[in-house]
């Protein structure tokens, strides 16, 4: 117990500087236009959903596909939990953690029995048969295409034992008596950001990180070492489940409905794009990366011809349809093209993610202004960044 | 006494025999050189003893415990590492952690999750990589990343990784090719000081000054058989050794 909570100095000031961060969210985001809390907890959602992402995907070099599936099943689960027992989310995000874990035990133990490209397929073709299966047989717990709703008619044992009793609206989730949407759910889902970014650390620094590593670089060696690594990497594949589960169960508590559109393929390519993004195999990046494109998402989305029209006022007309024209291909519906040459000049100019662009930065000003003191760490340890 | 023990053993590659009915018993304790012209079938054999390769027929037995039908990690539990022909190592990471690795899986077995405590914590184990890395003569780069070593030193890891296991049987494919003159006494000595502490050696060498100052045991193959086992000294008059190497050739 004694090293329950024993970090190295640079990672407890990590952690706080992150906590501050999290914490300061609405105040550092109002400036970009981004202060509000419904986009701050999807910020924090996502976050917790790529750096679980990242735990497998990162340190394994395992890509999965199918990343979604469990985040569907988290909010399925969530929801079902309101319906069951309590509009309190602690006990929703409890069993969404626990079965977006199991539900991925069984995906993973069998998508790995491949590796590389086939074992990318595998869990792709298992979170589309997972979505499919929401829309047609399953529809009695998914309710199919409309989704899962809460109903005034819903049992809520734990509620109604405790006296809890909604009266004729419809109930949201709330924390013995806290509201779980608006500010009070941002700094819920904060909260458990901040948790599992604790936890990835500690991973990220344990004997059990390096060996996922060690499985990146080189499966072989690690064969031949002594080391079984399927159940490591089940294990990485199961706690990437869990962040997911647990993602997906803050999704149903900030806005307690699920949909199977959540198990879609492009969702699961969205975390890989934060991740890869972000920085896949730091600490910080896959979260930053997930910030990254919820902020765009939400920016480029909401543009329209109107506002462009706007914007290109100063021109002369033929010239200000062109441009219209042309940049409105890159917003609202079509955002997901902005997202595409972003993604592509990040791959190609940044590969290792916005994490290495910052770690550039870091390099230019300490070689330009320290006495090269700060410069020559950073050339030491080239590998592992924050 | 025998530590391994290979019985008959024969490996094809579609037409091509590899291994003709191979035998070759290694004593407890020595070290047994294999030698032989490139493509006789060397490295296929080693990779028959550690699960890369399952014979077609015959027998392989370490220790009394077959070897045959179990994963290569049980084998590596079992006692048995290997330098590979070309290295094996964890190219991103850095030296120390390339040869902590190892040591964790000797210490704590196949499958363990160590989640909760840092790599920073495990000092003792640390301190057992860096000896090894002292000792194969690569401590000052031991926070370099392993993919920026030469070949030669990249070997020297691999053996620094093997030696931290304390296996009972070292497995070594051309432990000193692609060395300086220099690096490679430094690796014979290393090895003769290893050998001296009592652990089994199995090396396969074309450097025949590598050979005849380490091996206690010789087996020459060619084509896939051994054609002659015999201590060192009189492997060097041997005609049918020569024969094999030159192809008949007048000496
Ligand atoms: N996996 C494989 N598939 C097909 N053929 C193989 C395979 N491995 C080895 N061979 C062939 O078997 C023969 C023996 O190869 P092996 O690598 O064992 O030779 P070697 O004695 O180690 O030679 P060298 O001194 O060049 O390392 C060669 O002809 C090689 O091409
Ligand atoms: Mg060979």
């Amino acid at each position: 117990m004694k090293q329950l909570f024993s970090l190295e100095r640079k990672d407890v000031i990590l952690l706080v500087c992150f906590t501050a961060a999290v914490f300061a969210g609405p105040i550092l985001m109002k400036p970009l236009g981004a202060g509000y809390p419904d986009l701050l907890q999807k910020f924090a959602i996502f976050g917790i959903f790529a750096l679980g992402f990242n735990i497998l995907f990162g340190l394994t070099g395992y890509l999965s596909f199918g990343h979604a599936a469990f985040l569907g099943v988290g909010s399925y689960t969530a929801v079902w939990t309101f319906k069951l027992l309590s509009m309190n989310p602690v006990p929703a995000i409890i069993f969404a953690t626990v079965i977006g874990g199991l539900f991925s035990a069984v995906i993973g133990f069998i998508s790995l029995r491949r590796t590389g490209i086939y074992f990318s397929i595998l869990t792709l073709a298992f979170a589309q048969m997972s979505y499919n299966l929401a829309y047609s047989v399953l529809t009695p717990i998914t309710n199919g295409e409309t989704g899962l709703q809460l109903n005034q008619a819903d049992p809520r044992v734990l509620d109604i034992a405790f006296g809890r009793d909604y009266g004729a609206v419809l109930p949201s989730s709330d924390l013995f008596g806290i509201d779980m949407t608006g500010w009070p759910g941002f700094y819920f889902c904060a909260t458990m950001l901040i948790i599992c970014f604790f936890i990835a650390l500690r991973i990220f620094r344990s004997p059990f990180g390096m060996m996922l590593r060690a499985i990146k670089s080189n499966q072989n060696r690690m064969m031949y070492t002594g080391f079984n690594t399927r159940p490591y990497a089940l294990a990485a594949f199961v706690i990437s489940g869990m962040y997911a589960g647990l993602a997906g169960g803050l999704m149903a508590v900030t806005d307690p409905l699920a949909g199977a559109e959540r198990m879609q393929w492009t969702a699961s390519g969205e975390v890989v794009l934060m991740t890869i993004l972000g920085g896949a195999g730091t600490l910080l990046g896959p979260v930053i990366g997930a910030g990254a494109i919820k902020y765009f998402e939400n920016i480029f989305s909401a543009y329209n011809d109107g506002i462009l029209q706007e914007a290109f006022s100063f021109l002369p007309e033929g010239l200000q349809h062109v441009f219209v024209s042309v940049s409105s291909l890159f917003v609202g519906e079509g955002w997901h093209l902005t997202l595409g040459a972003l993604f592509m000049l990040i791959v190609i100019f940044l590969p290792g993610g916005l994490m290495e662009g910052i770690r550039r930065i870091q390099v230019l000003i300490s070689n330009r202004f320290g006495s090269g003191g700060g410069g020559a760490d950073a050339k030491s340890n080239p590998a592992p960044a924050e | 006494m025998s530590i391994l023990s290979v019985k008959n053993v024969n490996k094809n590659f579609g037409g091509l025999k590899a291994l003709n009915d191979v035998n070759l018993e290694v004593q407890e304790g020595t070290v047994h050189a294999i030698i032989g012209p490139n493509g006789a079938g060397k490295s296929t054999l080693l990779n028959c003893f550690i699960g890369r390769l399952i014979p077609d027929t015959g027998s392989v037995t370490f220790n009394g415990q077959s070897l045959l039908g179990i994963q290569p990690h049980e084998i590596n539990q079992a006692g048995v590492s290997r330098v590979f022909q070309t290295p094996e190592i964890f190219e991103e990471l850095s030296l120390i952690e390339n040869v902590m690795i190892p040591a964790f899986a000797t210490r704590d077995g196949a499958f363990t999750i160590n989640a909760w405590h840092g790599v920073s914590d495990e000092g003792l184990l640390r301190d057992k990589a860096s000896e090894m890395l002292a000792d194969v003569g690569l401590a000052e780069k031991r926070h370099d990343i392993a993919g920026q070593l030469s070949r030669g030193d990249k070997r020297r890891l691999e053996l620094a990784m093997c030696l931290v296991q304390d296996p009972r049987l070292l497995l070594l494919d051309e432990p000193t090719a692609g060395m300086a003159r220099a690096d490679t006494n430094n690796t014979i000595d290393l090895m003769k000081r290893i050998a001296s502490r009592g652990m089994t050696m199995v090396v396969i060498e074309h450097d025949m000054h590598v050979v005849f100052s380490l091996a206690e045991r010789i087996s020459v193959l060619a084509q896939g058989t051994v054609i002659v086992e015999d201590q060192p000294e009189n492997i060097k008059g041997n005609l049918k050794v020569q024969e094999a190497y030159l192809g008949g050739a007048h000496l």
